[in-house]
């Protein structure tokens, strides 16, 4: 746990209010770092044809499950307890929110473990795992940008959080293209080709959740929700 | 200083630049400057003001309580005043009903308006001014007489009833307002002490109400009452709202939050944000007022 005194919500008359805040805010990098290397190592799975690995990945959600559940008691504690106004309440409410977002993740990961042994079952050649390879490394460096912002209430990484999901979207467009090119060349393709299609989709919406945590990182900051906003009006509340 | 110029400085102040705090890239929100003299960041005009005070000053002999303070408080709002102890905020409720009279080396400067007439011109007549602006107090103080009488003292004194029968309409209206009749409508002759410290505060709320005022001032109406009793006097200001325009000061901060439209915050004599309720408790203009709020000092 770091130095109550290095952070915001480390500064209040009650030094046990302070803790609660901290573990609050440990426990949901925590879950959010668990989550980040689910993702990853669904993706290598994938890849490596490793089914021991995606095996190990389907057991762990099960860990992310549990980090869901003991999170949303804590925040629900704090509020009953403490009462939080202004920063402190922004705080437990947006964790409250993010925490399903993090949770979601870790099942678009399993998704993934799922897809993953299925595929090396399957054993066939390779197809779309370039794009899909491509794909993870953005959306978990968003999920991984997302998170940091949080821990350190920078409201304009999560901006560029929320600039990047556009990016994401047409990767992912351009990606399905070229997997239905695979299709028409030869039906034989089209089983395998789905289940990578999910796969792009699973991390598509892993790209989702990024942002959506990256927006309520802003609504953290600086009180004002841009959740169904255009880019341009968050710009100008981060601006101010 | 006009409304405009306040307005304008405080938007002025508010492009405040980012200050980095340790391993927090910025500041959440609130922006830290120190508290000026005279400028009060938010919303504290109003469009249609019962009260319009303006450079406001309260001494206590040498020392200035309440510096340079300018509030709008709109007709039929509830509005809160929070603060730390010591900063001001009773001394500037008891203004609005000139309470501060009474204390000698209190003198009030600045101009206070109700409805556009000076509360504190020379000529006023200050028992009709506190027949418009009632007050009920932090400890319920009925007076050692039966319930009936503490609630028609008022009127008698006001002769606000010719006949018994009007006396008595105004008594039970004013106690179903409060809502203590059906607990007193049986015992209107016992001795008001008698009454459980809940209904004594609703009783002094009834006996506030009877001589029909304009205004209700509060000065920290529940702090000697239970949870439920809180409840219901909490329930009650809700109902009230919408006949009479009520200041309340209070020390519970969920109680600013449950039943105001606007909370103003003070510090040390100054008024340093007046904001929506709902804006001062999710994210407030101020670095002082999300300190206090947030439980950072007081």
């Amino acid at each position: 746990m770091p130095d109550r005194k290095d952070d915001v919500y480390g500064d209040h008359i009650s030094n046990k209010f302070n803790d609660e805040l901290m573990a609050l805010k440990t426990a949901f990098l925590e879950m959010g770092g668990l989550v980040e290397s689910q993702v990853a190592s669904a993706i290598d799975a994938l890849v490596d044809n490793d089914g021991h690995l995606a095996d190990e990945v389907r057991a762990t959600d099960k860990k992310v499950d549990k980090m869901e559940i003991e999170l949303d008691e804590e925040a629900t504690l704090i509020l009953a307890r403490r009462q939080p106004t202004a920063r402190d309440l922004r705080l437990v409410v947006a964790v409250i929110k993010m925490v399903s977002d993090l949770e979601r993740v870790g099942d678009e990961a399993k998704k993934i473990a799922k897809f993953a042994i299925k595929l090396s079952e399957e054993g066939q050649a390779p197809r779309g795992y370039v794009e899909v390879r491509h794909i993870s490394n953005h959306v978990l460096s968003m999920l991984h940008d997302a998170l940091d912002a949080f821990a350190r209430l920078d409201s304009e990484q999560a901006l560029r959080i929320m600039k990047e999901d556009k990016r994401v979207d047409e990767e992912y467009q351009a990606a399905t293209r070229t997997l239905l090119t695979f299709m028409m060349e030869d039906t034989r393709n089209i089983s395998r080709c789905m289940s990578v299609m999910w796969i792009l989709r699973a991390l598509e919406r892993v790209g989702d959740h990024a942002c959506n945590i990256a927006e309520n990182v802003i609504f953290m900051v600086k009180g004002e929700d841009v959740r169904h906003t255009p880019v341009e009006e968050a710009e100008k509340v981060v601006g101010r | 200083m006009n409304a405009n110029e306040t307005i304008a400085s405080a938007a002025e102040r508010s492009d405040h630049t980012v200050t980095s705090v340790n391993d927090a890239v910025e500041e959440t929100g609130a922006q830290s400057a120190p508290v000026e003299e005279g400028k009060t960041v938010g919303k504290p005009h109003a469009d249609n003001p019962k009260f319009k005070l303006r450079n406001v000053e309260v001494f206590y002999g040498q020392d200035r309580a309440i510096k340079d303070i300018s509030l709008d408080i709109g007709r039929n709002e509830v509005i809160s005043f929070i603060g730390p102890s010591g900063c001001g905020k009773s001394t500037f409720l008891r203004c609005l009903n000139r309470m501060n009279d009474s204390i000698d080396i209190c003198r009030v400067k600045g101009q206070l308006m109700l409805d556009d007439e000076d509360i504190y011109h020379s000529k006023k007549d200050v028992v009709e001014l506190r027949a418009r602006v009632g007050m009920v107090f932090q400890k319920p103080n009925p007076f050692p007489k039966s319930i009936y009488d503490n609630v028609a003292y008022g009127p008698r004194i006001h002769g606000l009833a010719n006949r018994k029968a009007e006396l008595d309409e105004i008594v039970e209206n004013s106690l179903r307002k409060a809502g203590l009749w059906s607990e007193a409508k049986d015992r209107l002759d016992s001795i008001a002490t008698g009454l459980s410290g809940g209904q004594q505060q609703r009783l002094c709320i009834a006996r506030a109400i009877a001589v029909n005022p304009e205004v209700i001032l509060m000065d920290e109406p529940c702090s000697a009452l239970d949870p439920i009793a809180t409840a219901r006097v909490e329930e009650l200001i809700a109902e009230m709202s919408e006949s009479y325009t009520i200041v309340i000061v209070t020390h519970s901060m969920q109680q600013a939050a449950r039943v105001s439209n606007r909370t103003a915050y003070f510090h040390l004599g100054h008024l340093v944000e007046v904001n929506e309720t709902t804006k001062v408790f999710t994210s407030p203009e101020h670095e002082l007022t999300e300190s206090y709020i947030t439980g950072r000092f007081g």
